[in-house]
């Protein structure tokens, strides 16, 4: 199970709802994978018009992530945390800080200022990060009940381009650790899954493919294929054969 | 540094030489490159390129997707004041026009957002002519408050102002700037730009750096198409967001591409930019910038709007009225006329069944 907070999860699938062709796809994407978290844009919730509020389009069993996107600081996310608590949006919250509208990188150093506002008033918090093991453990000492670190810029489908950091913050991390950004292909998630990682979460690549909710199970069964790979312990590759005459047969160990 | 510093760098760059020595394989090469350079997206912009234009706009269609999503954000203009202080040639509302002139009470303002609020859509640009005696600073924050109770966000299209002013407009709740240049080729600004404000040429062009420096987060610009030489406008506009995307990274850019039609006022137009180069201009916007808004208003007409939808338009008006007042009870004329006449049900009803989810909110007022 994954353990997030308070809460326990039995998908590592995490979901988003951007980027569709059509809100109503969402419903089946989400019966059909099993996702039980998503996220969702604060800035997209619509609490005036029912027919474009994205809140509408979510069975209430799922456990809604909203984020802070379009925040360009910690004062500016923690606002947006706060109006998405009072919209009835629970008390999950995925801190996204970016200052850089081209790459959409995260602004680690804001997110961390963020984080410790967040959690001491009673958000669980999980940041989203550019993959840093230095950044990690303050996000820890923050009070963070996961981190995000991302796999590839948002949206470039790119894969795991920060596979050795992300191994870094799973090798050393005591909050889970979710990949957020950048899978664009099942073999990605497995491979993220494959080296540790707690959970992935997987947006563009289900919204913009031909068939989302067929887009999904495929995510969601390469997770799963990943997790269980992980927790088999299958032997690695390895770069050298088994020596015939062992180095150290000396020292009858 | 001001982007003039750039610009002036291409004061003896030989446009036409460097066409000529484009070929199809340098085409090819920028098409598939990630992050095009300058010359890249000259390539894109050259006349041979032209021929490869469907291979052209599949990328464009795909980068778009990728950052953006089948979705496009709706928004909607409501023009406040029609008075202007510069006699620009080819715009409606220049000063030697003998037209009916109204500024909006901010009773009537308050009015006009209620009507415009009914289309559910949250973003609004309010524009005025460029009168900073009629519409002073103390208004255009005044104007503001009033729409910030009925949208999420506001962006102004006003007369150029210092970074101090826009400071207070940022601070009143305005989140974003559309500025167009018109014409980026000097001699040309001049010449059609004949009195007033306006015709400080260097003010507005770093007009919207100050805007980017004040805060907003928003910043839209473009070259007025049918003044300036087709190539080197589009040329220097995707320059000019390119300047402002690398040194104000938090800024999210958008580019228009207004152009005058051959049926608006007397001016004669230099040169039409036609339907195929309008599409080329579009497209190498993005595979130039591929993280820009691109703004397509009403300006165009329905069925040119729906097929820019498939290719990478990302920011539609719908249902737009152009006339001070509009929207309740217009008597005054439009800064320009809308070729898009559909009302905003209409226009959103299409764009879900091309297959995109129109975005009727994607701010928050913070």
């Amino acid at each position: 199970m994954l353990k997030i907070g308070d809460k326990e999860f039995s998908s590592r699938l995490l979901s988003g709802t951007g980027k569709f062709r059509d809100k109503n796809d969402i419903k089946g994407m989400l019966e059909r994978c099993g996702s039980q978290i998503i996220t969702i844009a604060l800035r997209r919730v619509n609490l005036e018009n029912p027919q474009d509020n994205i809140l509408n389009y979510i069975p209430k069993n799922i456990t809604l992530l909203p984020n802070t996107s379009g925040a360009r600081n910690a004062k500016e996310a923690v606002r947006i945390a706060n109006i998405a608590r009072e919209s009835g949006c629970g008390n999950f919250i995925k801190i996204e800080v970016i200052h850089d509208a081209k790459y959409l990188m995260p602004d680690n150093e804001e997110t961390v200022k963020a984080t410790e506002i967040l959690a001491k008033d009673g958000f669980t918090v999980l940041p989203y990060i550019s993959p840093d093991i230095v950044t990690c453990k303050k996000l820890e000492d923050a009070g963070a009940s996961a981190v995000m670190p991302l796999g590839s810029p948002i949206g470039s489908n790119a894969g795991l381009q920060t596979k050795h950091l992300i191994e870094m913050i799973i090798n050393n991390s005591f909050v889970p650790v979710i990949v957020d950004a950048g899978i664009g292909l099942p073999s990605h998630a497995v491979q993220a899954m494959e080296m540790g990682a707690d959970g992935v979460l997987i947006n563009t690549a289900i919204a913009t493919a031909q068939n989302p909710a067929l887009a999904a199970h495929a995510f969601a069964l390469a997770i799963k294929a990943g997790r269980m790979a992980y927790l088999a312990k299958i032997e690695k590759q390895k770069s050298y054969a088994n020596a015939s005459s062992p180095l150290t047969g000396f020292l009858n160990l | 540094m001001s982007f003039l510093n750039k610009l002036n760098k291409y004061e003896s760059f030989d446009f036409k030489e460097y066409f000529n020595n484009v070929n199809d394989e340098m085409i090819f090469a920028s098409i598939e490159k990630k992050e095009l350079n300058q010359f890249d997206f000259l390539n894109l912009l050259s006349p041979k390129a032209k021929n490869h234009l469907e291979k052209i706009a599949q990328k464009a269609h795909e980068v778009t997707v990728a950052n953006f999503g089948y979705t496009i954000s709706l928004y909607l203009p409501i023009y406040v004041s029609n008075y202007c202080s510069s006699d620009c040639l080819y715009c409606g509302f220049s000063k030697k026009n003998k037209i009916h002139r109204k500024k909006l009470t901010l009773e009537e303002v308050e009015i006009e957002a209620r009507e415009i609020a009914k289309t559910g859509i949250k973003h609004i640009l309010f524009l005025t002519g460029e009168s900073r005696k009629i519409t002073p600073l103390e208004y255009l924050c005044d104007v503001t408050k009033i729409l910030k109770k009925y949208f999420s966000l506001v962006a102004i299209e006003v007369y150029p102002m210092s970074k101090e002013d826009y400071e207070v407009l940022f601070e009143a709740g305005v989140d974003g700037l559309t500025v167009y240049q018109e014409v980026y080729d000097k001699t040309l600004y001049h010449s059609v730009h004949v009195s007033g404000e306006k015709t400080n040429y260097e003010y507005r062009l770093d007009t919207p750096e100050r805007g980017a420096k004040a805060g907003f987060r928003n910043i839209n610009i473009g070259a007025l198409f049918g003044i300036g030489d087709i190539q080197k406008e589009a040329f220097f506009s995707g320059l000019h967001a390119k300047y402002l995307s690398d040194k104000y990274l938090e800024c999210e850019l958008g580019l228009s591409i207004p152009r005058i039609n051959d049926a608006e006022g007397d001016f004669k137009p230099n040169g039409i930019l036609d339907d195929t180069s309008f599409v080329q201009i579009m497209c190498a916007y993005r595979l130039f910038l591929p993280r820009a808004e691109i703004n397509i208003s009403t300006r165009e007409n329905s069925q040119f709007r729906d097929n820019l939808l498939n290719i990478c338009a990302t920011k539609f008006s719908a249902g737009s009225k152009t006339e001070v007042g509009g929207y309740t009870k217009a008597k005054t004329e439009p800064q320009f006329e809308i070729s898009d006449k559909r009302e905003s049900e209409e226009v959103i009803q299409r764009i879900q069944d091309l297959g995109y989810e129109p975005v009727y909110k994607n701010w928050e007022s913070i």
